[in-house]
This record gives structure tokens, sequence and C-alpha cells, in this order.
């Protein structure tokens, strides 16, 4: 039993970490010098580390997210928080604020506030996940063209500007605020009893709340962490480009969220999650978009790729179909008229 | 004494008519038949998206690929009309074929792999975009007689409001869809499985072929309202028609169907896309206000319609 437990955990590593290492060779392969990392002033260059620059903030999102989804939901409006937090903070750089802790304070207020919104529609009002961040994914735009006043307010902060573009110990600064982010929240999950209250929540709801958890209290906390996570990313994406676009800033990194959760094993339907796996997913996501670039197909060819992966990754983790690939490869000729109508199911 | 199941359709009309009426006091022109059938022409595809949304969100499912579908049906039709030099009568039937096996084929993953409708109609949604950008990154212009004659053809009714060809094409599927939704077997399975999957089985209802079927639906009716579509701009585009499923999700709620599937009218749905339409044709009379006020309040709208639905579940009749 307990070999057993081991070896399903240790396999649910193995895929993940498994797929991103493939994404590794491959570019090795194409491209030798993938993998070359230089320093140069006080920083490492190369293009693991852009890989690693450009997945921080859908590496941010995931984290939170993957608690959202343990719990049995869904956050779609992480990419209009997004954008909420990157309008505040430039607002109060544009009214002529200074104090750094009061600029990205106001920006996590800002995304505070939002998670509070999901969290009380979710948990309090027991409405669908997928409505209730609908409501704000539609809104929160419109509430940051509001606050930007429809333009694209750009600033200069050059301290503001180090969440995006600086570099502490020789990392990018946005990859320092995700391993940062990571440490938090798996001391917070792993460390105290919450990670297992997410996971009972999104478990059995009812199994859950006979056992008197507050299931409420967990819903909110886990959409205000999300939506924390989220407008940290919104604040890099806008110190990255010194500026706020209120209609483009996180548009449909929801969705690259949600997928580097599904990639990194995790079920849509709640229980288990791994933080850690959620980031390789992110990576993963950002290693095949290089792959693409690298290997001379055309980056139109980017969604249809990415779709097919994710379909390929949903086939692998249903049941039905590991049963029809194991069938597959244990086919014995005799036993071709009983597989046959499984095939049909194949082909729809 | 109303009956209960009618009250956010109530709602709904009651919102209609007041904001209709706020603005005709207030703004010279708004009260006038003309708006109204615009109201109609300019949402015409929107609200064939948002009738097959209706019939995806009765089962208690979602489709996320409506906007993309659109898309890439432009994209096709542009390319085999102007570039293939295919007739447009050709086209249609074509698509609208293409655009119901890739729903069929959502429908037989969601069914058969027990996967959930919002993650497969995403990948889907992916899919299409993608296969639209592969075919072609730029806007393709749409060159053909026949879509001049049908973009021309219309009459005019009390004096000046204009019936278009998209406006004749969405009140027939209107039609049609509520006759399918309230008085057909299918329409009776669509609300059994979005009552209670499990009972629907229980019953005898075939759970495949229903769901196959809503899901396909919901596309033809997707690549329907991206034909409509190509009428108004007369060209293709990959990025054209983002968000539209959005659109159609919260038109659908503000309709009064309930999410969570088996309630609802398929005439709610095209009152919600009026009390969208409403909305943007106030703002744009005023004038004073920023269009981004369209979306803040289409949100609040959204909230409390899905409010008013939790309070009628939750408040049971005796």
């Amino acid at each position: 039993m307990n070999t057993l437990s081991k070896n399903q955990n240790l396999r649910r590593y193995l895929w993940p970490c498994a797929g991103l290492l493939v994404l590794l060779v491959i570019n090795a392969i194409i491209a030798p010098e993938f993998f070359s990392i230089e320093f140069k002033d006080g920083r490492f260059y190369g293009s693991l580390i852009d890989v690693l620059n450009r997945a921080a903030p859908v590496a941010l999102l995931a984290i939170g997210m993957s608690l959202v989804i343990a719990t049995a939901g869904v956050d779609l409006s992480v990419g209009s928080i997004m954008a909420i937090a990157g309008a505040v903070s430039a607002y109060y750089i544009t009214k002529g604020v200074d104090n750094l802790a009061l600029i990205i304070g106001a920006g996590l207020i800002a995304g505070l506030i939002a998670g509070i919104v999901n969290g009380f529609l979710v948990g309090y009002m027991s409405i669908q996940p997928i409505v209730a961040t609908l409501i704000l994914m539609v809104a929160g735009r419109g509430i940051a063209q509001l606050i930007n006043e429809g333009q694209i307010v750009t600033f200069d902060h050059s301290g503001f500007a180090f969440l995006g573009t600086g570099s502490f110990l020789g990392l990018p600064f946005p990859v320092v605020l995700v391993i940062l982010t990571f440490v938090i929240v798996q001391l917070l999950t792993r460390r105290t009893a919450l990670g297992l209250y997410i996971e009972a929540v999104g478990a059995n709801p009812s199994a859950s709340h006979y056992m008197g958890l507050n299931a409420k209290a967990i819903k909110m906390s886990v959409y205000c962490v999300a939506a924390l996570c989220a407008a940290l990313a919104g604040m890099i994406a806008a110190a990255d480009i010194r500026g706020s676009d209120a209609n483009n800033a996180g548009l449909w990194l929801e969705l690259d969220a949600i997928l580097a959760v599904v990639i990194g094993g995790a079920s849509l339907m709640g229980g288990r999650f791994s933080i850690f796996l959620a980031i390789i997913g992110a990576l993963i996501i950002q290693t095949l978009t290089v792959t693409i670039i690298l290997s001379g197909i055309p980056p139109k060819f980017n969604l249809l790729i990415k779709a097919s992966a994710i379909i390929l990754v949903l086939l692998l983790q249903s049941p039905l179909f590991q049963k029809q690939l194991a069938q597959l490869k244990f086919r014995k000729p005799f036993t071709n008229n009983t597989s046959a109508p499984n095939k049909e199911v194949n082909n729809a | 004494m109303l009956n209960r199941k009618f009250i956010p359709l109530a709602v709904t009309c009651c919102l209609f008519f007041l904001l209709f009426g706020v603005g005709s006091i207030q703004f010279e022109g708004f009260g006038t038949p003309r708006v109204f059938f615009n109201l109609l022409s300019d949402n015409a595809f929107l609200i064939i998206a948002a009738v097959g949304m209706t019939f995806v969100i009765l089962s208690g499912g979602i489709d996320l690929s409506v906007g993309a579908v659109i898309a890439l049906t432009g994209v096709v039709c542009s390319i085999l009309i102007s570039k293939y030099q295919w007739h447009p009568l050709i086209v249609f039937p074509v698509v609208l074929i293409g655009g119901t096996a890739f729903g069929a084929i959502m429908g037989a993953i969601i069914h058969y792999y027990k996967m959930q409708p919002f993650i497969v109609t995403l990948a889907g949604m992916f899919f299409a975009r993608g296969l639209a950008s592969v075919i072609s990154e730029e806007s393709i212009p749409i060159e053909h007689e026949f879509y001049n004659d049908v973009s021309a053809f219309g009459f005019e009714i009390f004096g000046d409001a204009w019936i278009g060809s998209s406006t004749i094409i969405c009140l027939m599927v209107l039609v049609v869809a509520i006759i399918a939704a309230h008085y057909t077997r299918f329409g009776g399975r669509v609300y059994a499985i979005g009552g209670d999957a499990n009972s629907a089985a229980l019953m005898g209802i075939p759970l495949a072929a229903t769901t196959i079927r809503i899901y396909a639906i919901s596309s033809f009716l997707a690549t329907l309202a991206g034909i409509v579509y190509s009428f108004y701009t007369f060209s293709g585009y990959s990025l054209a028609a983002v968000g539209v499923e959005l659109d159609a999700i919260a038109a659908v709620v503000i309709g009064g169907t309930l999410l969570t599937g088996g309630y609802g009218y398929m005439f709610g749905t095209l009152m919600g896309v009026l009390i969208m339409g409403v909305v943007q044709t106030y703002i744009s009379f005023d004038g004073t206000l920023s269009s981004w006020w369209t979306k803040i309040v289409i949100g609040g709208l959204l909230f409390c319609f899905i409010a008013l639905q939790q309070v009628l579940v939750r408040v049971k009749p005796r």
C-alpha cells in the first residue's frame, strides 16, 4: 500500500518533468546555443534565463490558480486583476507618489479587494466559480480603463521599474519574485494544515463540511491568494513596459495559467494540488513557445500546437483513454473483436 | 399572481422597457422603431450565437469556442470566395457542415472521456483561432456580387425602420430554437440533462447522442453567426469577434437562464442581447459617457441577475 502510493506520487512528478526535459532536449538539438549562459554586468544572460523571465507572470498566476483549482474552482478574472493592479500603481506614480512601498501596496490592495469580491461570490453566495469570476473578468477591464481614463498611462519610476527589469543575485527580479511567492505559499500550505483543508474542500465538499471545516473561509482565502498573485504579476507586467495598458495587460493569461495547472497534472475537479508542478507547467508553456520559434515553424502555428498539447494532456489524464491505450499496446489477434467498439469511440 | 418560473424573464423584460423608456425620455430620436430594429440588426450575429449558447447552458455545460468559430468561419468563407472563386451558396453549406462536425467532436470528447465542457471548449477555442491564423494572419476582403445583394436586401416598416437580411435570419433562428427547446423531444432531453444528468440517464435519455447534438448545434449556430458577421465586415479576420463567447454567456444569464442548467427560456436570451444593445446605444447617444462604462454596466447587470437567481433557487416555494 505504502509503496503503491509512493509510486503514484513519483509518477505524478514524472510526467510533467519528463515533458519539460524532452522539450529542453529538443531545443538543445535544434539550437545548441540554447543552454549557453553568460554572466555580464552582474546578471546572467541566455535563452534559459529568458524562458524563466518570460514565464514569470504565468508562473505567478499558476501558483494562485493551482490553489483555486484544488477547491474545484477556477478564476477567470486573473487577467483583468493584472490590468487593475497595473492601472492602480500607474495612477499613483503619475499622481506623484514616490514611496515604492505605497505604490506596490496600493496595487496589492486593489488585487485583494478583487479577490474578496470573487471569494464572497463563490464562497458565501455559492455561485459557480466560472460565472462568479466571469463578472470581474468582464467588468475588471472596464474598471482598469476607468482608472486609466481610457489611455495607455506611461510613467518613469526607476524603483517600480526594477520589479520588471531589475536583477537580484544575477537573476531577473520577476524570477526572484516567483521563487519568493512559491516559498511563501508552499510554507503556508504545507507547513500548516491549510493545504490539507484546501484539498479536503475540493475533494469532497460535504465530507469536509461534516468534519467541521469552514469551506466558505477557505474558498475566500484561495481566491484572495490568487488575486494577490495576479496583482503582483500585473505590476511586473506594467513595470516591464513602464506603462499600464488596460486593454492588453494580462489578456488571455488566465487561460495560460489554467493550462499550466492542468499540464502540471492537477484535476479540474479539485483535490490534490502541487504548486511546484504548476510552475513546471508554466515553464513547459514558455519552453514550447521557444521551441516553436527555434524550430523555424512560423509563429502563427503557436496556438494550433498549444491546442493540440492541451487535448493530448487531457486525454492522457482520462482513465478511459489510458485503458484504450493499454488495450492497443497489449492487443492480441484474438481480442480484436472485443476492442472494436472502443476503437469507434476513439475515432469519434 | 405571477408564476415563479417567469420571474427572471419578467424582470429582464421590464428592465429592457425601463432602459428603453429612460433613453426615449432623455434623448430625442431614441424611442423610435428605427433604433429598436437597429438593435436587432446590429446584434443579429450575437443573438444567433447566444441561442446556441442557451442550449449548451440549459444542459449544464458551457461553450467557450463560439467567438473563435465565428472568426474561423469568416476566414474560411473569405478565402474560398476570394481566392478559390467558389460561389457563396456552395461555401455556406460546406462551412456549416464543417462547423457542425467541429462541435460534434467537442461534444463526443466531453461525453466519452468525461471531461469538463469548460476545458474542452477552451481547447476548441485555441484550435479554431489557431487554424484561422494558420490559414491567414491578415484580414481577407470578400468581394462578390452575392454578398452585396444579400447585404442590400431588406425592407422598411413603420416608415423608417429597416429590416435587413441579418435580422430576418436571426428571427428565423430564434423561432426554430424556441420550437426546438420548448416543443420537441430533444428540447425536453436538454432540460432533463441540465436538471440532473444522472436522473436523465436513469430515465433512459440517450446522454451521448443528446450531448453531441447540443454542442453540434452550438457550433452550427456559431458558424451561422460567423456567416452573418461576414456580411457586416465583408472580410474574414482571424482576430475578429474576440470575446463574443463572454457576451453570449452574459446575454444568456441576463436573459434569466440558470447557469447550473435545466431552467430558462430561449426568448429570455433575445431580451438579454437586446438589454446589452440598449446599454451600448444609450452610452453612444449620451456621448459624455466613455465606452468602458459598457463593460462595467454589463458586469453589474450580470451580478444582479446571478444574485436574483440565487435568491430564487434558495427561497423554495412551499
